[in-house]
């Protein structure tokens, strides 16, 4: 026991190995050891959503865990979604549908939708907006960020197979 | 926003939680699903010199059938108890209040057995396990001893459990037969803590009379407020909207909210008297139109 421990994370895909101090928070340790600044820091009282990320496949509050806390789990980011200049789908998404203005709360919205997407490939309007309720957007009003996600879920499904008779 | 140094240990058995928690004493806090203690350490309002970590502790997980009741762990996931079919078929009202507890994410994280001992008064669970008589387990270094709902919580964030004690597992007993519920609760907005939560648990005579009565708020005291008044008005007596809102009265009358920065008392006080009248007419819809399907 101390105020230091070693700890080893997979993020994106990358495996990782720090000496973390204990009072540091997982956003902390994402943005200030790793340098993937594209988890942002909000409200850090677990209200606003911008800080989300997945722990083992499950979005949570990165402002609520310690960095000692994820020793051994698998994370995902904001910066795991692009291969290279190629945006995810979700992101082209947002992108077509203009669902951001400023950008703050989108890092911690996607993450919650990559979540949502791969456990319902076809979520409705109503259910897009109970999942989006823990993040908080003060640029667009939310429903170029709800139309972004219908769209996101269509092109994750990929194109409709038409019937060829 | 930045929490305070501490030493932070993470035990892997009940065992050696308590030794720690012994041997720490008041400058140790105990680390659920962080999902409150965390912002309290990010704005200093709390300073543990030392946290004990649950989160690797093995076999505190859980939701398995007891004598018709359930038990559930006090390490489970909010997310984990708002999934459960077993849950939702014989407690649905614990279903309905863990979906207006704080966010997804939150719950992914958040514990039953956390909020419970956090004891916030405007806080879902709290209210719902008052109002379903649920017994709470604590463990300490003098063993395990059982704590009815009604006594568990003393005051603002406080409860009978000892410096030195774990809460470990809540029990909810098996539900009457014939009994409709309902949670409701106005919050600001989504995901905030209530300004005011009743929950309303009705139980019939086999005659369609009320056989017991529960109704217990939250954002009104310093605990989960249980107003025994009121449900002396319903029981013994056919449930009819004149009697909910003859409840409701005797709820307005008793119940004493305090006004903050939220919220006014009188605003609390009528809030808490028309979700009355609204769940328990909806608890009876509930378990009547169960009886006609």
């Amino acid at each position: 026991m101390s105020e230091r421990h070693v700890i080893q994370v997979t993020v994106n895909g990358e495996p990782h190995e720090r000496l973390v101090e204990a009072r540091k928070t997982l956003a902390d340790f994402l943005r200030q050891d790793l340098e993937l600044t594209g988890t942002h820091i909000g409200c850090e009282h677990g209200v606003c959503g911008a800080c989300t990320v997945l722990v083992d496949d499950q979005p949570v509050r990165s402002c609520l865990m310690f960095a000692v806390q994820v020793d051994g789990a698998r994370i995902e980011t904001v910066e795991g979604l692009a291969s290279g200049a190629k945006l995810h789908p979700i992101q082209e998404a947002f992108w077509a549908n203009f669902a951001l203005q400023c950008g703050y709360c989108t890092p911690g919205i996607l993450m919650t939708v990559v979540d949502l997407l791969r456990r319902t490939p076809n979520p409705s309007r109503e259910v897009i907006r109970r999942e989006l309720a823990g993040h908080i957007c003060r640029c667009t009003g939310y429903h170029a960020i709800v139309d972004a996600i219908e769209d996101a879920a269509a092109r994750l499904r990929g194109p409709a197979i038409t019937d060829a008779r | 926003m930045k929490p305070a140094r501490f030493e932070y240990v993470a035990p892997h058995s009940v065992d050696q939680a308590l030794e720690l928690l012994g041997r720490y004493g008041d400058g140790a806090k105990l680390l659920a699903g962080g999902q409150s203690l965390v912002p309290l350490m990010n704005m200093r309002l709390a300073r543990p010199s030392h946290v004990i970590d649950l989160n690797r502790l093995p076999g505190l997980a859980y939701i398995t059938e007891a004598d018709g009741g359930v038990r559930i762990g006090a390490m489970t996931r909010q997310a984990t108890a708002e999934s459960s079919e077993m849950i939702r078929a014989r407690y649905p009202i614990v279903t309905e209040a863990l979906e207006l507890l704080g966010h997804p994410a939150i719950r992914n994280r958040g514990t039953v057995g956390g909020s419970l001992a956090h004891a916030d008064p405007a806080a879902e669970l709290p209210v719902v396990v008052l109002a379903l008589d649920a017994q709470l387990t604590l463990t300490g270094p003098r063993g395990r001893r059982t704590v009815p709902a009604c006594d568990f919580f003393v005051g603002y964030l406080h409860t009978v459990a000892a410096p030195d004690e774990i809460l470990t597992e809540v029990c909810l007993p098996a539900p009457p037969a014939r009994t409709g519920s309902c949670f409701l609760e106005v919050a600001r907005r989504h995901g905030d803590f209530a300004l005011v939560a009743v929950a309303a648990v009705l139980a019939l005579h086999s005659d369609g009379r009320c056989a017991r009565a529960r109704l217990v708020f939250g954002g009104v005291g310093p605990t989960p407020m249980r107003v025994e008044r009121a449900e002396a008005v319903l029981v013994g007596h056919r449930p009819e909207p004149e009697l909910f809102a003859a409840a409701a009265r005797e709820v307005s009358a008793v119940l004493q909210p305090e006004s903050d920065l939220h919220a006014s008392a009188d605003y609390r006080a009528q809030v808490a008297s028309v979700l009355t009248r609204r769940a328990l007419g909806m608890a009876f819809e509930r378990v009547s139109g169960r009886e006609r399907a």
